[in-house]
């Protein structure tokens, strides 16, 4: 059901902007304390540390919609299903029922997330382990159809969703 | 008649109810002092108060009695008579009956019977009468909380101020507080109802009296609360926490032997419960009541106990027992868990209360015995199961407890286990010990279970001679008897096991010769034994495998039996140790061989060593000895061998020798022979033509030679001075013969001397280093023989680039009288004489007809500095050492907050500037002449700019507290203070690029080594400057610790609250600057922390950082693919805060 929903969520975006305007009449407060730190040692300042799974795999330390846990915790992704070749991320999660309806949104709040946390040179793929979902190819097709995925991130209560499960990775 | 018409403006206030609480408060605290100043009586009070006391309208009487109750409780202190507390009792008393007006009689009631003896108490009667109101006319039950809680107080308050007037109520009394306290729930109550019943127990401690009479009702009530189940949030205003709860529950169980019948069953019942934190409160419970209910009665629930214990201990032992041996040797064996803890404590309490009946109970037991054959059935540790270890671990902590109860049960518990033990390990009683086969780790576990209880034990009886412990108890005659072979069997195991063994086992091997050793004198092993022990454990050592857990074993084995010897002053012991043990590593130590590394041996040794001050004072000696020796060995024979030895000794010296005597005292003589003796090398290898070369060397020895310096007295400071000017002055080429003049006028001529200001050879740059790391840390008192002409030498040498004699000019500077007494010498000199042989000396001067010195009539500290300004064209390097060593000079002034050190720093702002063709010094422009106008060096500048560096920064070598300097307080602040306007207007007039960027650098020194509450407070003019110098400094590569140093000064600005507002008005250059610095490629800090400031910014009001969001981002996205992880991570974390301005808005 959830699917069909979003599907209607995706079209109607496009033709729905005018929510930008309000861009400019709020604006956040957040405030993020800040200290002098003492410095690990700075052993080779020049050294260059590639991005490799385990850096992939923190970035998406994402809340489940559902619940309260986290998506590591609920064994949704696991390091070993992150693919890291070159500039391309392959990720592959694994819904916990069959007919979970949260699939695409926790396939969205991944992409957004590595979107905009990996440099831009990345292409990022994500997919549904296989035969862990009931429209496991429609998802699929779904999350990396890029223009699909910018028109639903317009959408501001899609957004307001996958802005609450990326949150409590920022604190 | 005033007063009184005040007065009842106050009552009347106080009753009205419609009144706001501030003024009720004003008047009662109004008529309180009244009261206390003796201007009114309570009887007038009272008398005025009349028909507020006795309206029948409800509302006003209830606030009328209040209100003499609230004045009455401002009034314990002021003596009242006994008729006015006697009437005033009686009338709060009558008004227990009055339940619309409960309130203020209760709190009238408390009041009185709150008083002191000596202000007027309330009498037997009367509080008797009390009772019996309360009793017959209070419904506790049904009143609010605070009511309740005043009447459970007041309950308390008669219990323990009048037992026994109260006691002859009776089954009255105690059936009435049943009632009272039946189904209370707050916890502020509960805590005194717990209480209450406690002073009951005590009052009433008759078998036949009222309380025995109510025990099954009253523990019924209180039982219900057992265990505590308090889940109240932790912040609240009840200040009120669970363990208060159980503990006052506690005292209430344990309260009279009467509620045994039903306690005991009770505890016993809720320790099978599956909650771990009741099984907790069950055996602490069990604990305390079994001591106060006493033996008899506890006698018939012996076995049920011992049941119950025995369960819990070995059902609950701790999940994780499989890391047996965790990674730090002196943790052996398993995490115990709270349970199994608590119910050991309890087995001792219970075994110590009848020790023979209990000790019965487990040598009897069936499941103890099975559970013996069953752990030694096994021969390997390896063997045994998982199951069988938990079960182990708990026989060995069992049987221990029980063994260390007391002597009796010690030797009961030796010979009906320690017996079997011996057999099964295959030690004979007699004769020696024959290795067959391996050994059984099961039996040698609890054999060595055994021996810590017995030892502890012993140890015990002595401490605190109350126990007595005979020399002819089972167990000791028993251990007297095996001990030798027990050893034998136990050194087999770490000697043949000493590869491939089991850890337990080697553990065990350990421990057990560990603490055969450190039983105390007379028992139960003799000295050959002892001595035997460490001479197995020294071999160990001596075999250097110090990655094995066998040789961290032994070291820490003989570490604690280092300390014992200590504790106990056993001094045969001592000896054996001194001899075997301490002579043996300085053996190491001296001896050069392969097997294990210096440092090893260095570490091992100063770990023994600290145990007791004997053997740290012989391996001083030792050490002391071995580096006479290599000292000889490295510098006449420049053999690289002993210097490598001789670093890490210096250095394990002054790192941990040199700060184990200071801690524990006592320590002059040591420290004064280590550097005369040192003193003495040096001189005796001055009678050889010798070179001396190694920088790490010096730098060692000026290290432990400052440390054992500052730690000496005056005296002993004045001698090792005296002595290391002695070995001075015998280097010829230096300028100490007595052919200078030295108390004369400084001759300036005399110093002139260029020949030996060349001839300056590397034992004269040893020499001088050295005496300048002594002078570094003597005390401003001691006596320094022929100061000026040690001031003279710092100066000429200063100007090689020997940077320890500027410091050295400098913590003399730092130290100097300011006046002399008449007492001392000619010798010594002042602030004043010292500033004018440095500035007059000359010394910079290095051509000889410098036009200058004809000024110096006029007025020598200025010509002084000028002279050393003037001149410094003619060579670079000179004067960049001149700059170094005027800036040691003026951290000394700066520190004890002398004024010249202005002229300093306004030398250095000189040269800073200098190449902007300012005219440095118009006065005397004319005589001059042609020396205006060139540019200076750049690096003299930039020295001139780290000069900076020096005044301000923390030293670790000379001029800290270690060091006894003379330090202001807020020297730092006061000069931030005064050089931040000139600094920064300099900054403003100067037009040339050099001499900006040296002026940046030097701002940067000052910003860094400032304190930060210094710079905050001067925040708003700081900021554009510290973003300029940020531009300027970010181009040289050398810069980046500066960079650092000022981003992170930056990001303290950019997160105070108070400079929100500056900030916010340079949002826009800050957010550049910042951007800038994120694509910084020569520090990761210095990224790291931009972004972490760009976070920061965030918070800023919306209008201002609006405009500047795609440009923060557009960085951000660069920033995104840093090289750096950590830089990456905030860089998302940025991406995040500022996506969100936008983002968040889209929500409305």
């Amino acid at each position: 059901m959830y699917y069909l929903f979003l599907m209607i969520i995706f079209k109607s975006v496009l033709c729905d902007n005018t929510n930008s305007l309000f861009h400019f009449f709020f604006c956040s407060q957040e405030k993020i304390e800040r200290r002098p730190r003492k410095a690990p040692s700075d052993i080779d300042g020049y050294a260059v540390e590639p991005i490799h799974q385990q850096e992939i795999f923190e970035l998406v330390d994402i809340k489940d919609p559902e619940h309260p846990y986290s998506l590591e915790e609920l064994k949704v992704i696991t390091q070993d299903a992150i693919e890291v070749d070159g500039n391309r991320v392959l990720i592959t999660f694994t819904p916990t029922v069959e007919h979970c309806s949260m699939a695409t949104v926790i396939g969205l709040c991944i992409k957004t997330k590595l979107m905009r946390s990996l440099p831009s040179r990345y292409k990022v793929d994500i997919r549904l382990a296989p035969g862990s979902h009931a429209t496991e190819a429609a998802v699929n097709k779904q999350l990396n159809d890029k223009e699909r995925v910018v028109a639903a991130l317009e959408n501001p209560n899609l957004l307001r969703m996958v802005e609450e499960c990326l949150a409590p990775t920022y604190i | 008649m005033a007063k009184l018409s005040s007065l009842v403006q106050h009552i009347e206030a106080f009753v009205d109810v419609s009144r706001p609480a501030n003024q009720q408060t004003v008047s009662i605290d109004a008529v309180a002092s009244l009261l206390k100043n003796d201007l009114l009586t309570i009887e007038t009070l009272v008398k005025e108060m009349e028909m507020y006391l006795t309206t029948t309208d409800n509302i006003i009487r209830a606030r009328g009695i209040l209100l003499l109750g609230e004045v009455l409780t401002c009034l314990t202190e002021n003596p009242l008579g006994n008729a006015t507390v006697h009437s005033l009792i009686r009338f709060f008393t009558d008004r227990l009956a009055d339940w619309q007006a409960l309130h203020g009689a209760l709190l009238g009631c408390l009041a009185l019977l709150r008083r002191k003896s000596d202000a007027g108490m309330v009498t037997g009667s009367d509080a008797r009468a009390l009772a019996e109101s309360y009793v017959k006319n209070l419904q506790v039950q049904s009143l609010g909380q605070h009511d309740r809680q005043m009447c459970f107080e007041l309950l308390e308050c008669l219990l323990s101020g009048y037992p026994n007037d109260v006691a002859s109520l009776g089954d009255v009394l105690v059936y009435g507080i049943c009632e009272a306290i039946d189904g209370e729930k707050d916890p502020r109550c509960l805590m005194v109802t717990f209480h209450l019943v406690e002073i009951l127990a005590q009052v009433f401690p008759d078998p036949s009296g009222p309380l025995a009479h109510y025990a099954a009702d009253s523990f019924e009530i209180l039982s219900s609360y057992f265990p505590v189940h308090f889940t109240h949030p932790k912040s609240d205003d009840l200040y009120v926490k669970r363990d208060d709860l159980s503990k006052a529950l506690m005292l209430a169980f344990s309260s009279t032997p009467f509620y045994e019948p039903f306690a005991i069953p009770l505890l016993l019942e809720k320790l099978s419960s599956s909650l771990p934190s009741a099984k907790v409160d069950s055996l602490k419970y069990l604990s305390s009541c079994a001591s106060k209910y006493g033996v008899d009665r506890m006698e018939k629930h012996s076995r049920e106990i011992w049941l119950a214990l025995k369960d819990t201990i070995f059902t609950l032992s701790s999940e994780n027992v499989l890391s047996v041996v965790s990674e730090s040797p002196d943790a052996m064996g398993f995490q115990e868990n709270e349970v199994v803890k608590e119910g050991l404590i309890c087995l001792h309490h219970i075994i110590l209360q009848n020790s023979n009946l209990f000790i019965n109970l487990i040598v009897e037991d069936e499941d103890v015995e099975v559970i013996f054959r069953s752990v030694t059935s096994c021969r390997s540790y390896n063997d045994i199961t998982v199951e069988d270890r938990k079960k182990l671990y708990m026989l060995g902590r069992i049987l221990s407890v029980s063994a260390q109860v007391s002597s009796s049960s010690c030797s009961r518990i030796f010979q009906t286990f320690f017996l079997r033990l011996m057999d099964i390990l295959g030690v004979p009683l007699d004769g020696s010990f024959l290795l067959s086969e391996k050994l059984n780790s099961g039996a040698l576990y609890l054999c060595i279970e055994l021996l810590a209880a017995c030892k502890n034990l012993v140890l015990d009886s002595q401490e605190y001679a109350s126990k007595s412990f005979s020399l002819e108890d089972t167990c000791c005659s028993l251990l007297r008897n095996v001990s030798a072979a027990l050893t034998d069997a136990l050194s087999s195991i770490l000697v043949l096991r000493m590869d491939q063994g089991v850890s337990e086992d080697i553990y065990s091997g350990v421990k057990g010769l560990q603490y055969l050793a450190t039983f105390p004198g007379f028992l139960p092993i003799s000295k050959p034994l002892f001595e035997n022990i460490l001479a197995i454990f020294m071999s160990i050592i001596t075999s250097g495998n110090e990655r094995a857990l066998l040789w961290k074993l032994s070291l820490k084995a003989l570490v604690q039996i280092g300390t014992f010897i200590e504790k106990y002053h056993d001094s045969e012991k001592g000896l054996g140790y001194m001899n075997i043990v301490i002579e043996k590593f300085i053996e190491l130590i001296c001896t050069d061989d392969s097997v294990m590394s210096f440092r090893l041996k260095l570490e091992a040794i100063t770990d023994i060593g600290s145990t007791g001050k004997d053997f740290m004072l012989r391996i001083t000696q030792g050490m002391e000895e071995a580096i006479s020796t290599n000292f000889y060995e490295a510098c006449i024979k420049e053999n690289l061998k002993a210097v490598e030895i001789l670093l890490p000794l210096l250095e394990c010296y002054s790192s941990k020798v040199l700060p184990w005597f200071q801690n524990t005292g006592d320590f002059e003589k040591v420290v004064l022979n280590f550097a005369i003796n040192i003193w003495n090398q040096i001189e005796n290898i001055l009678t050889v033509s010798t070179c001396f070369q190694k920088k790490d060397l010096l730098d060692a020895t000026m290290m432990a030679m400052s440390l054992a310096v500052g730690m000496c007295s005056e005296e002993n400071q004045a001698m090792i001075v005296q002595k290391a000017y002695n070995v001075l002055s015998l280097v010829t080429s230096l300028p100490l013969n007595e052919s200078l003049p030295l108390s004369a006028p400084i001759n300036v001529e005399g110093l002139e001397h260029s020949q030996y200001l060349y001839s300056f050879s590397s034992v004269d740059e040893w020499l001088i280093s050295l005496f300048a790391s002594v002078i570094m840390a003597v005390r401003p008192q001691t006596e320094i023989p022929n100061v000026k002409l040690i001031l003279k030498l710092f100066v000429s040498v200063l100007l090689r680039g020997l940077v320890p004699a500027a410091q050295a000019l400098g913590s003399m500077i730092n130290k100097l009288p300011v006046k002399l007494n008449s007492t001392e010498g000619s010798s010594t000199c002042t602030l004043e004489e010292a500033m004018d042989i440095i500035f007059e000396a000359n010394l910079w001067s290095l051509s000889v007809n410098d036009p200058l010195r004809k000024c110096n009539i006029m007025d020598r500290n200025k010509v002084g500095i000028t002279n050393l300004f003037l001149n410094i064209y003619e060579n670079v390097t000179v004067p960049t050492q001149a700059i170094v060593g005027l800036a040691w000079i003026g951290k000394g002034l700066l520190m004890r907050g002398h004024e010249k050190v202005k002229e300093i720093t306004m030398l250095f702002l000189r040269c800073l500037l200098s190449s902007g063709k300012i005219r440095i010094f118009p006065v005397q422009q004319d005589s001059l002449g042609d020396c205006n106008g060139p540019d200076i060096d750049p690096f003299v500048m930039r020295s001139a700019a780290d000069a900076f560096h020096v005044l301000l920064g923390d030293s670790e070598v000379c001029l800290n507290r270690r060091c006894h300097a003379t330090i202001r307080p807020l020297y730092k602040q006061h000069f931030f203070s005064i050089m931040m306007p000139i600094l920064l207007s300099s900054v403003a007039e100067s037009d040339s690029s050099t001499s900006r960027h040296f002026l940046y650098r030097a701002f940067a020194h000052v910003i860094s080594g400032s304190p930060v509450i210094a710079v905050l407070a001067e925040a708003k003019k700081l900021i554009a400057v510290i973003l300029d110098a940020l531009s300027t400094l970010s181009v040289d590569v050398m810069d980046k610790d500066l960079i650092y140093s000022l981003i992170l000064t930056l990001s303290a600005i950019l997160t105070d609250e108070n400079e929100r507002d500056a900030v916010t008005e340079n949002a826009h250059i800050i957010i550049d600057r910042l951007i800038g610095l994120t694509s910084y490629s020569h520090k990761m800090l210095v990224r790291e922390t931009a972004i972490q400031c760009l976070t920061a910014l965030c918070g800023l009001p919306y209008v201002r950082i609006y405009p500047m969001r795609t440009q923060v981002l557009r960085a951000i996205l660069k920033a995104l693919d840093d090289p750096k992880r950590i830089v990456r991570q905030e860089a998302v974390r940025c991406r995040q805060a500022w996506e969100s301005i936008s983002s968040r808005s889209l929500q409305f």
